[in-house]
């Protein structure tokens, strides 16, 4: 079977620690089907990049480096991943779901009369048969599948597999030609928007992963809101214990219903339903009941407490491994001195 | 700008998030237990989506809002008595299977043709707005496919705004990693953009809107065309809630001293 790891750099030119895991897979695959192994490379510096990973074992290395795939657009992406598809002969594709090729490889998927799966988290080779495994229904539903269809592009989620690990060289790499006309260049990337430093809250690489649900914006046991001391209260437990910050949606809803709430989360800090599903390896839920939607997120959660005042809420019915009954202000204020 | 945007919203039906979820073989492929029973809501990105175009609407004079709907016939009426109360479009219903377990190549084919078919369309004029991915297959790939089928170049996903200036043009924010936005400007229509959350809330009900949405709501449920959407190309081989359920141990009636040294030692590990 022919494989093609499929990849794209980063500002600096180097690979992202994601494409180094779906390497992993990719050369375990091609062990498993006894077949040969293509790396694509998109983007600037993707000469470099390759010889970075010039020990993986591959056939061939392909890059398309020009100015146009420079920056992360769909229609220069696109087409730079199809080429490299064709180019390549690839049977099987295996690519890292990052936010460029999330949002590039179902296109290039249907130029190159490939069908596309995604949030893979198993693909092994089984008989002549690979068989991969995905979630359905915000995961809660684990299916297991292949395809008869080739090419068959599969993008891998993020934090599955251990990243590559092996020695550099002279790839070789050989460019392949794409012809962008001036249609695929009416979109230009302006730049990358991050939060300051200080109000960075979202750390996919911490260890804790701390929720905050709508309880912390209602009216606390003395009849009074403390909007802002629950602010300064989460603020420095992140801070303290270097967590990453989630929410629940319910919270995050109601600042853009033009309620007092907590003024450092927005949106992208919702976990669940219509927000990430992260992969920490601890998630810390606070005045948050945890039914369904709340919990869909925490699939990939490995150890999970919960503080709430409620005996019986959804993290008691075997959602969280351990839930404190009490007041979450009280028990966080506590929890920050001893951290300090 | 002169003569406004054409949106077309592509969205579906997708259960209820506070509903169980049990899997079940069918002859046609994976299903759900009692799928047709199940409440069903549009689909939460799609719909932040509606809102935002709808949104656009207010901002760009001249422009329409159109949703387009893959579902059982059935499940489509019930859902419009509460979407159809949200803001102005005009329903295009395509009348198919939109279980999760479908094949989104088919599926984007479906919604793509029901798109281009839509009398007087306007590509020049068009943006197409979706939800980047679903609540039930959550694959984020269907608008691509449809943008591809479309033959338009421009796609944005994971999108919380957008930014129209007077010559058409915009900028959008997209999400990347780490809670970071990827801003790009667009030189205009024809575009696809699939939403995130974006920033506004849901819109109350209004009971006017509903009125006049479901004057053209019911004949176009009457006139939505058969589609085959299946399983396409994808054998499965089970669809499984794998057991997860925890031993949870409950600590009630203890200090919160003790409560919280236990966190801490627990978070230092």
């Amino acid at each position: 079977m022919k494989i093609l790891a499929l990849f794209h750099t980063q500002d600096d030119g180097s690979l992202p620690k994601a494409s180094l895991e779906t390497l992993t897979s990719a050369v375990t695959l091609k062990e498993q089907t006894s077949g040969t192994l293509a790396v694509g490379i998109i983007g600037k510096g993707a000469t470099g990049a390759a010889n970075t990973v010039a020990g993986c074992g591959a056939e061939s290395f392909l890059t398309v480096s020009s100015e146009a795939v420079a920056q992360a657009r769909y229609a220069t992406d696109t087409a730079a991943a199809d080429a490299l598809i064709k180019a390549s002969g690839a049977e099987l594709v295996l690519a890292p779901g990052t936010a460029r090729f999330t949002r590039c490889l179902p296109g290039a998927a249907h130029r190159a009369g490939a069908q596309i799966d995604t949030h893979i988290v198993s693909v092994k080779a089984d008989g002549g048969q690979v068989l991969t495994q995905r979630w359905f229904y915000r995961q809660r539903i684990l299916g297991s599948f292949s395809r008869t269809a080739r090419p068959w592009i599969l993008l891998a989620d993020v934090g599955v597999n251990a990243p590559w690990q092996g020695t550099e060289g002279v790839a070789d790499a050989k460019e392949v030609a794409v012809s962008f006309d001036e249609v695929d260049m009416r979109t230009s990337v302006s730049g990358v928007r991050s939060p300051a430093i200080d109000a960075q809250t979202i750390k996919p690489d911490a260890t804790v992963l701390f929720v905050a649900g709508a309880g912390w914006t209602k009216k606390q046991k003395d009849g009074q809101f403390h909007i802002a001391d629950a602010g300064v209260l989460i603020q420095d437990f992140l801070q303290k214990a270097k967590a990453s910050l989630g929410s629940s949606k319910s919270l995050v809803d109601l600042q853009s219903e033009g309620q007092e709430t907590l003024s450092f989360m927005t949106h992208m800090n919702q976990v669940g339903q219509t927000g990430s599903t992260p992969r920490h390896a601890k998630g810390l839920s606070t005045c948050c009941h945890g039914e369904e939607p709340h919990a869909v997120g925490w699939r990939f959660i490995n150890e999970r407490r919960a503080i709430n005042l409620d005996p019986n809420c959804g993290w008691a019915q075997g959602k969280a491994d351990v839930v404190y009954v009490g007041d979450a202000f009280e028990i966080m204020t506590k929890i920050n001195a001893l951290l300090s | 700008m002169t003569d406004g945007f054409q949106i077309v919203v592509c969205g579906s039906l997708v259960p209820d998030p506070l509903q169980t979820l049990e899997p079940l073989t069918t002859p046609q492929g994976p299903g759900l237990k009692n799928e047709m029973m199940l409440p069903s809501v549009l689909d939460p990105w799609s719909a932040h989506a509606l809102f935002e175009a709808a949104n656009l609407t207010k901002q760009i004079a001249g422009s329409k809002v159109y949703l387009v709907s893959l579902g059982p016939k059935a499940k489509l009426q019930q859902l419009m008595m509460t979407v159809a109360q949200k803001v102005p479009f005009e329903l295009v219903a395509v009348d198919g299977n939109a279980s999760g377990f479908t094949d989104a190549h088919e599926a984007a084919a479906v919604l793509a043709e029901a798109v281009a078919t839509i009398p007087e369309l306007d590509k020049n004029r068009l943006l197409v707005f979706g939800g980047c991915a679903s609540a039930s297959r959550d694959a984020g790939v269907t608008m691509q496919l449809i943008c591809e089928r479309l033959d338009i170049r421009d796609f944005f996903t994971g999108v919380d705004e957008i930014k129209v200036q007077p010559d058409g043009s915009f900028e959008v924010l997209e999400r990347i990693e780490s809670g970071q936005y990827q801003a790009s400007v667009c030189k205009g229509a024809p575009a696809v953009l699939a939403w995130a959350t974006g920033n506004l809330p849901e819109p109350p009900n209004n009971p006017q809107v509903g009125m006049v949405n479901m004057r053209a709501v019911m004949p176009a449920l009457m006139k939505a065309k058969p589609a085959k959407v299946g399983t396409g190309s994808i054998a499965y081989e089970k669809t499984e809630v794998p057991a997860q359920k925890r031993a949870t141990r409950i600590v009630k009636d203890v200090s919160a001293d003790e409560i919280a040294a236990e966190i801490v030692e627990w978070v230092k590990q």
